[in-house]
């Protein structure tokens, strides 16, 4: 096997390590919308482990769900919920908010 | 409306900067203001659509809908930048050598030009969606709300078209023997951080693995969320904390087009086909 060619597979087999049992899952958290807010703005999840995020928009009107702390970004449209899926955080405080209304829309989920 | 400005700003900065790009790329190219202007409107018309069925979209691939189709839009914008800077290797050269005689290289341009107004589409949709359903929530939420609405707007607009224009004419000051080789960078970096990007929405919708998720950050250092991050991040395709899977797209990218870019090199030394 030529040199980039292990290196590549290398990097396959890799990623597939890494991509497998993230399909193991069943933690779920839900944020709820209302009048751009977040309820409950602090969130305590486990640390290390994968779970899924359900944002409830109540509001008629959408909201940009935003985190660069998590790396997530979506647009939940009035009346509508989505699903994130959030990687395995370490321990701290990871920040988010609605982007539409930011002065008002702010949370938090804590990893331990 | 301050507030309102700065989201306002931030959404259509990329689209703003892309068309600058674009403009200073093709200039002495006859007829292509009305190509980048095709391309604004039809990116303005696709924004309001999926705006209108924004619950549609997110609902849709078992509400992996919107990351599909942004990166979908991003990799289409990744190809045809591409593509551009493959043809101006070909055609480029005598366009810069003497610009008078662009009559025939502009009569070949016709298919490049439609690349590069479908990229400018790409990027009004992608953003404009967003502003869309922003603008909307303010004008739903009352009618006190209308200078909040329409200074916000103009505010945010404005300062885009500042951006905009002042690096249109950094850049047309490039004297032509060089402009091309520049804007041609410009457009490889532009395509490469796009297709990073595109990355990280797949990764966000599961369909790719992150390998490694902060490859660094210097999120303390530069925000992704502040202008300048913004701008960087649009131009070259920053992003504070990559995944490792952000920085094999973008290499990939690079890589690509700069094969291509060679091979059409060649091909371009021999006499016209």
């Amino acid at each position: 096997m030529s040199k980039p060619l292990r290196a590549l597979s290398f990097v396959w087999i890799l990623g597939l390590a890494l991509w497998v049992p993230s399909y193991a899952q069943d933690l779920a958290f839900t944020l709820t919308i209302k009048d751009h807010r977040f309820e409950p703005s602090e969130l305590q999840v486990p640390a290390g482990k994968r779970f899924k995020l359900i944002v409830k928009n109540l509001d008629p009107t959408a909201e940009e769900f935003e985190s660069h702390d998590l790396k997530l970004e979506k647009v939940i449209p009035g009346g509508s919920e989505a699903n994130l899926t959030v990687r395995p955080l370490k321990p701290g405080t990871y920040k988010f908010v609605g982007e539409f209304h930011e002065k008002t829309a702010k949370g938090r989920i804590v990893a331990k | 409306m301050l507030a309102t400005a700065v989201i306002v700003l931030r959404e259509v900065l990329e689209a703003a900067l892309v068309v600058s790009i674009v403009l200073a790329a093709t200039r002495s190219v006859a007829g292509r203001s009305a190509w980048v202007a095709y391309g604004i409107v039809a990116g303005t018309l696709g924004a309001l659509v999926v705006a209108a069925f924004a619950d549609v979209l997110s609902a849709a691939a078992s509400g992996l809908g919107q990351e599909i189709f942004n990166a979908t839009v991003l990799f289409i914008a990744v190809a045809m930048l591409g593509w551009h800077n493959v043809w101006m290797t070909r055609h480029g050269r005598e366009m810069a050598v003497n610009l008078r005689s662009v009559g025939t290289a502009v009569q070949t341009g016709a298919k490049p030009l439609y690349a590069l107004s479908i990229v400018v589409a790409m990027a009004v949709l992608r953003e404009g969606s967003e502003l869309v359903l922003f603008l909307y929530g303010i004008a739903l939420a009352g009618p006190g709300q209308a200078t909040e609405l329409a200074g916000g707007f103009a505010l945010g607009l404005a300062a885009g078209l500042v951006l905009a224009v002042g690096m249109y004419f950094g850049l047309v000051r490039v004297p032509a023997k060089h402009l091309f080789t520049v804007t041609g960078w410009l457009i490889l970096l532009l395509a490469a951080g796009m297709a990073a990007q595109a990355a990280a929405y797949l990764v966000q919708a599961d369909i790719l693995p992150a390998l490694g998720e902060s490859v660094w950050d210097t999120s303390y250092l530069l925000p992704d969320d502040s202008v300048i991050g913004k701008i960087m991040h649009t131009l070259v395709g920053y992003t504070a904390r990559p995944y490792g899977i952000q920085l094999g797209f973008y290499a990939i990218t690079l890589a690509v087009v700069l094969i291509l870019t060679k091979i059409a090199e060649g091909s371009a030394r021999r006499p016209a086909v």
